[in-house]
C-alpha cells in the first residue's frame, strides 16, 4: 500500500485519467498554475506533465467553465472540471442543474454528458459564509445530477476515478479539512463503485450515518459511546446520489435506531432525506426517535466562537445517540 | 461580387426552406388555438425566415448548431426530419425526442443541432464547450450559436464570448436581434443599438446584417464561419430582424404598433426574395406555386403524421435521466 494525503490520492485519480482516457482533459481557475504551491492540492503538477492542452486554466467564470463541461462532454469528451469552492457553485447552476442534468432526458436518451465537476467544501477555517457553504442539498434535489463526497484518500482516488469514467454528470465534493490527511491509498486504476456505502465499524444499538470530515467527529464520539456501552454502527455513505439505501435501511432493521450526521443545515439538509427514507421503509424496526446532527440554519459564521456552533463536535452526536436511546 | 457565387440552384433552395419554415410555423399557429392540441407555449419566428435560411445554408455537415427557444427554423433548415419534428412538437412517442422535448428543447444530434436550450442566454457557454472540443480534436467543424437581442444581457454570454475569445475557440456567435425581448425594446433592455460592438471588447470581429436578407445573412455567414474554421477564433454576427408574432402564440402584442407591424409586413423576407428570384428569371410563378404546394403537402403529411401516432406511454416517463441510473 501507498501511504498518500487525500489531496495526493485526488492527484493519483486525475494523473490516471489523464492517463489512460485522450478525451479527459481539466480546466477551471488555477488547475494550471494555482496561488498555491501545495503537493496537497489535487491538480498539483499536472500542467507540467500533460500540458496546456489538456490541463487549462479558466477566466474566473464559472457559468463559462460549467457550460465548457456541458457543450465538451455532449461531443464525446470527458471533462474534469474545478469550481473552486461549494458556494460558488451557484454561479453554475443553471448550466448543471438546467442543463446537464436535464439535457439528456430532454434529447430522448439522444445524447449523453460523462462530466465531472470537483467542489471544494468545509466548514472550519475562518473562511466565512461564501467559502463555507455545504449546498450538496441542492444538488441531490436537481434530477440528472449525481454527487459523491468521499472521507478517505482511498475513497478520494477511487471514487474520483469512478466519477470521471461514469457515463453521466458527477459532482465529486473534496472536504478541504481532509486535503492533509494521510492514509493507505491502492496503486493504479482502483474504483470505488458509486452508490455504495461503506461500514467503518459494527454495532448494535444505532446506526449513524455520515458523509465527509463529519466522519470523523461521529468516530470520536463512537469511542466514548463504547465506554458507555453503547454500541455503534458507522456509515460512511461515501455517495448520496446514488444512494445505498439498502445499506442504511438494512443497518437500522438491526440496530433499530438512526442518527445523521453532516456539516450542512439540518433543515432540509440531506440528513432529512434519510430520516424520511428510514421512517417510511422502516418504521417498524425503529425503537427509538431519527435525530439529526448539523449545522443551524444561518450563514456559517467568522469568528472561531461562533463556527463551532455551526460544526457538528463529538459532544453532539453523543447527545444525538443517547436521545435516540431514550436515555 | 459575393452575390454571384450563389448559383441559382442555391437561390431555389434557399426559397424552397424559407417557405417550408413559413408554412410549417402558420400550421403552429392554427394548431395553438385548438384546445389541447400541442402542449406548452408555441414560440414562432414567423419573419425570420432568411435568419435561419441564410445562417444554416452557410454551414458544413460537420458544424454543430445549439439553438434557442425559437428553433424550428434552424432545424428545418438544417433539413431535419419534419414528421417527427411535428411529433416532437406535439410531444408524442414518435417525436424525435420521444416527447420529452416538446416545442422548447427540440435538440437532433444526428444533423448536428446538438443543443437548444431555453433559458435565455444558456447557449452561448454550451457552444463554448462544443467548440473547445472540435478544437480539441482537431475537428473541421464550428459551433454556431444562435440567440436573441434579449439573451445579450445575460451575463453567461459575456463569459462565453470572452473564454471564446481568450482560447481563440471557433464558435460563430449570432445575435438574432428580433427587436423585442418579451415586451421590451432595445432601447429598453440595451445600452447599446448595436449589439455587434460588443466583438470588439472580447477581440473578435464583428459585424451586422440586414436579416431579412437570405442571401446577405449567407455571405456574412459564410465569410465568418471560414474565419473561425480558419483557427482565428470567434466571431460575433448580428441579424437584423422583426418578430412578427408575439413572445409566444398566447402573447397578443397589446404592446406593439400595428403600423410598426405593417411597415415590417412589407419587408417581409419571403415577399422580397420571391420578388427578386421572379426579376432575375431564377425562377416562374409555375415553380413558385410548385414550391408552395410542395411545402404545404410536407406539413399536413407531417401533422398527419404526428395526429397517428400516440403519445408516449408512461413506462418511458422516467427512461433517459441517466445513461446508468442509480438502481441499475
Amino acid at each position: 500500500m501507498n501511504q498518500k494525503t487525500f489531496g495526493q490520492a485526488l492527484n493519483e485519480a486525475l494523473t490516471i485519467a489523464l492517463e489512460i482516457d485522450e478525451n479527459v482533459f481539466i480546466a477551471g481557475e488555477g488547475v494550471g498554475v494555482s496561488i498555491h504551491q501545495d503537493p496537497n492540492m489535487a491538480t498539483h503538477g499536472l500542467l507540467e506533465k500533460f500540458g496546456s492542452r489538456r490541463v487549462k486554466d479558466t477566466p474566473v467564470s464559472e457559468a463559462a467553465i460549467a457550460g465548457l463541461a456541458v457543450g465538451a462532454s455532449c461531443l464525446g469528451l470527458r471533462p474534469i472540471v474545478e469550481i473552486m469552492f461549494f458556494p460558488f457553485i451557484t454561479l453554475a447552476s443553471d448550466m448543471l442543474v438546467n442543463h446537464a442534468g436535464k439535457l439528456r432526458y430532454m434529447s430522448g436518451g439522444k445524447s449523453s454528458f460523462p462530466l465531472t465537476v470537483r467542489v471544494k467544501a468545509g466548514v472550519g477555517f475562518g473562511a466565512g459564509s461564501q467559502h463555507s457553504h455545504n449546498l450538496e442539498s441542492w444538488i441531490a434535489h436537481s434530477p440528472g445530477l449525481k454527487i459523491v463526497w468521499p472521507s478517505t484518500p482511498q475513497d478520494a482516488k477511487g471514487l474520483l476515478l469512478s466519477a470521471i469514467f461514469d457515463p453521466d454528470p458527477v459532482i465529486v465534493v473534496e472536504d478541504m479539512m481532509l486535503f492533509r490527511m494521510p492514509g493507505d491509498v491502492p496503486a493504479g486504476d482502483i474504483r470505488t463503485p458509486l452508490g455504495k456505502a461503506r461500514m467503518v465499524t459494527t454495532g448494535t444499538d444505532c446506526t449513524i450515518v455520515a458523509y465527509g470530515s463529519a466522519l470523523y467527529t461521529v468516530m470520536k464520539a463512537v469511542e466514548s459511546l463504547n465506554e458507555q456501552g453503547i454500541s455503534c454502527e458507522v456509515i460512511d455513505l461515501r455517495s448520496l446520489v446514488p444512494l445505498d439505501k439498502a445499506c442504511i435501511l438494512d443497518s437500522v432493521r438491526r440496530t433499530g435506531r438512526l442518527v445523521v450526521v453532516h456539516e450542512a443545515c439540518r433543515f432540509c439538509g440531506f440528513g432529512a432525506e434519510i430520516a424520511a427514507m428510514v421512517a417510511e421503509e422502516a418504521f417498524d424496526a425503529l425503537k427509538g426517535p431519527v435525530k439529526r446532527v448539523g449545522a443551524p440554519q444561518g450563514p456559517i459564521p467568522t469568528a472561531p466562537t461562533h463556527e463551532k456552533i455551526f460544526k457538528p463536535d463529538p459532544d453532539n452526536v453523543i447527545l444525538a445517540v443517547q436521545e435516540a436511546m431514550g436515555r | 461580387m459575393e452575390k454571384n457565387k450563389i448559383t441559382p440552384d442555391l437561390r431555389a433552395l434557399f426559397y424552397s426552406r424559407m417557405v417550408l419554415i413559413r408554412k410549417f410555423e402558420e400550421k403552429i399557429m392554427v394548431l395553438s388555438q385548438e384546445p389541447g392540441r400541442l402542449p406548452g407555449m408555441q414560440i414562432l419566428a414567423n419573419g425570420q425566415e432568411a435568419v435561419a435560411t441564410g445562417i444554416v445554408s452557410a454551414l458544413e455537415p460537420e458544424d454543430v448548431i445549439v439553438s434557442n427557444h425559437r428553433s424550428h427554423g434552424h432545424l428545418i433548415a438544417r433539413e431535419a426530419d419534419l414528421n417527427s419534428l411535428m411529433a416532437e412538437i406535439m410531444a408524442k412517442g414518435t417525436g424525435v425526442n420521444g416527447g420529452k422535448a416538446g416545442t422548447l428543447h427540440l435538440a437532433v444530434p444526428d444533423i448536428n443541432v446538438l443543443m437548444t436550450s431555453t433559458v435565455v442566454g444558456a447557449g452561448p457557454p454550451l457552444a463554448v464547450g462544443s467548440a473547445f472540443a472540435q478544437q480539441y480534436k482537431n475537428s473541421k467543424g464550428i459551433t454556431v450559436v444562435i440567440f436573441g437581442d434579449g439573451a445579450a444581457a445575460e451575463g453567461s454570454v459575456h463569459e462565453a464570448m470572452n473564454l471564446a475569445g481568450v482560447w481563440k475557440l471557433p464558435v460563430l456567435f449570432i445575435c438574432e436581434n428580433n427587436c423585442w425581448a418579451g415586451a421590451q425594446r432595445p432601447e429598453e433592455h440595451c445600452a447599446t443599438p448595436n449589439i455587434f460592438l460588443r466583438a470588439k471588447g472580447y477581440n473578435m470581429p464583428g459585424h451586422s446584417v440586414d436579416g431579412n436578407d437570405v442571401e446577405a445573412v449567407y455571405n456574412l455567414s459564410r465569410k465568418l464561419s471560414q474565419h473561425c474554421r480558419s483557427g482565428s477564433g470567434p466571431a460575433f454576427m448580428e441579424t437584423l430582424t422583426y418578430r412578427m408574432r408575439g413572445h409566444g402564440e398566447q402573447d397578443r402584442q397589446h404592446y406593439v404598433d400595428p403600423k410598426e407591424l405593417a411597415i415590417w409586413e412589407k419587408k417581409c423576407p419571403i415577399r422580397r426574395y420571391r420578388k427578386e428570384l421572379l426579376d432575375d428569371g431564377v425562377l416562374n410563378t409555375d415553380q413558385i406555386q410548385v414550391i408552395d404546394q410542395e411545402a404545404t403537402a410536407r406539413v399536413k403529411a407531417a401533422v398527419a403524421f404526428g395526429d397517428a401516432s400516440p403519445y408516449p406511454g408512461p413506462e418511458t416517463a422516467l427512461t433517459d435521466v441517466f445513461v446508468q441510473p442509480p438502481n441499475a
